[in-house]
């Protein structure tokens, strides 16, 4: 016991090697590349969906297409004003554009599985109803009335 | 010069390089955030060629209206009017109204006749009306859940589908919506 700790005694500590620091960082690095999702659509408009506790996730995400609704973002505000909009793929539009976007949407999905298309509505959480009435109003003549109101989970309760 | 040995290289600045990576992917991407609830929006007729419906029972008839300022009110059949409903409420009354199975003579026959009429004015906020339309989904969820449990003895989510729809069809959910009001206009 002695005889080992004499041995010790006097000599520097080793450095601390680094060398799999940068493996650590790496699969750090591939977490997220395989749990987060590059953003697609740039979106033109504020939303901030409501919390809700009855949860479903979207049963098949190549069959689903966005609408988003709610005020612009700053940097539109002074062009678009701050009264809510609807945006379609990358462009501020009217509820009335949404008949030709479901016909594009048809025409990039095969006819077998065209009853299965969702529309995922991710609207703000402060926008009044009249606006989403007149959505899912053109949703339900287009007949895309498969709908999906986004919202994050409510915790607690 | 030849039998020099080739100096290691250092690896300390690997971590950093990787660290740029990290944080590029980090401000680059969102967490998915795919979650939500389904709704199956009702055929589009048009006005001129719309059948009257058939006039139900009052008693069947649970019928909430969100006002312009966010207010609930609920007739639960032939019950009055209760102005000023809280959300957090809404689950249990609807569930009392759906599982009334003629206990009550004043709510539902039974849960097949029963039906639930949703109607918001133009002036509710979106955050009011997806709370509703999750309370009253909560309730329809719950009654599934313990029908399962009685029948199967395992939750509503280990079934298979076609048990699954064997339940939705014993327990119906029979959710409208009317037309909204507008109360700026009136």
């Amino acid at each position: 016991m002695s005889k080992f700790k004499k041995g010790k005694k006097g000599k520097e500590l080793p450095p601390i090697s680094t060398a799999s620091l940068p493996d650590i960082v790496f699969m750090l690095l591939c977490f997220f590349m395989v749990v987060t999702k590059m953003r697609d659509a740039d979106i033109k408009v504020r939303t901030k969906v409501p919390q809700i506790t009855e949860m479903r996730k979207i049963e098949n995400k190549s069959l689903n297409s966005f609408v988003f609704i709610g005020p612009p973002s700053s940097q539109y505000q002074e062009l678009m004003g701050t009264a809510p909009r609807v945006q379609l793929n990358d462009a501020f539009a009217k509820p009335a554009d949404i008949m030709a976007f479901a016909t594009q949407r048809r025409t990039e999905i095969p006819a077998a599985q065209h009853n299965q298309m969702t529309v995922s509505l991710k609207v703000d959480a402060e926008v009044k109803m009249g606006l989403v009435t007149e959505v899912k109003t053109e949703l339900r003549k287009a007949n895309m009335r498969r709908v999906f109101y986004m919202a994050n989970r409510r915790s607690g309760s | 010069m030849a039998d020099k040995k080739i100096p290691e290289i250092n690896a300390g600045s690997m971590a950093d390089i990787a660290f740029l990576l990290l944080v590029f992917f980090l401000v680059t991407t969102t967490i998915q955030t795919d979650a939500g609830l389904y709704q199956m929006l009702p055929q589009w007729v048009d006005k001129s060629d719309e059948v009257e419906p058939k006039p139900k029972n009052k008693r069947n008839v649970l019928q909430i209206k969100i006002t312009a300022s966010d207010q609930l009110i609920v007739e639960s059949g032939q019950e009055s009017a209760q102005i000023n409903f809280e959300v957090l409420n809404l689950k249990a009354k609807a569930i009392e109204f759906l599982t009334n199975n003629d206990k009550t003579p004043a709510l539902s026959e039974k849960m097949t006749k029963a039906v639930i009429v949703l109607q918001n004015d133009n002036g509710t906020s979106y955050d009011m009306y997806l709370r509703v339309f999750n309370e009253l989904n909560a309730a329809y969820n719950t009654i599934w859940e313990q029908a399962s449990r009685d029948k199967h003895g395992v939750a509503y989510d280990a079934l298979t589908e076609e048990q699954q729809e064997e339940i939705r069809m014993a327990f119906p959910k029979v959710l409208s919506e009317a037309d909204a009001t507008d109360f700026d206009k009136k």
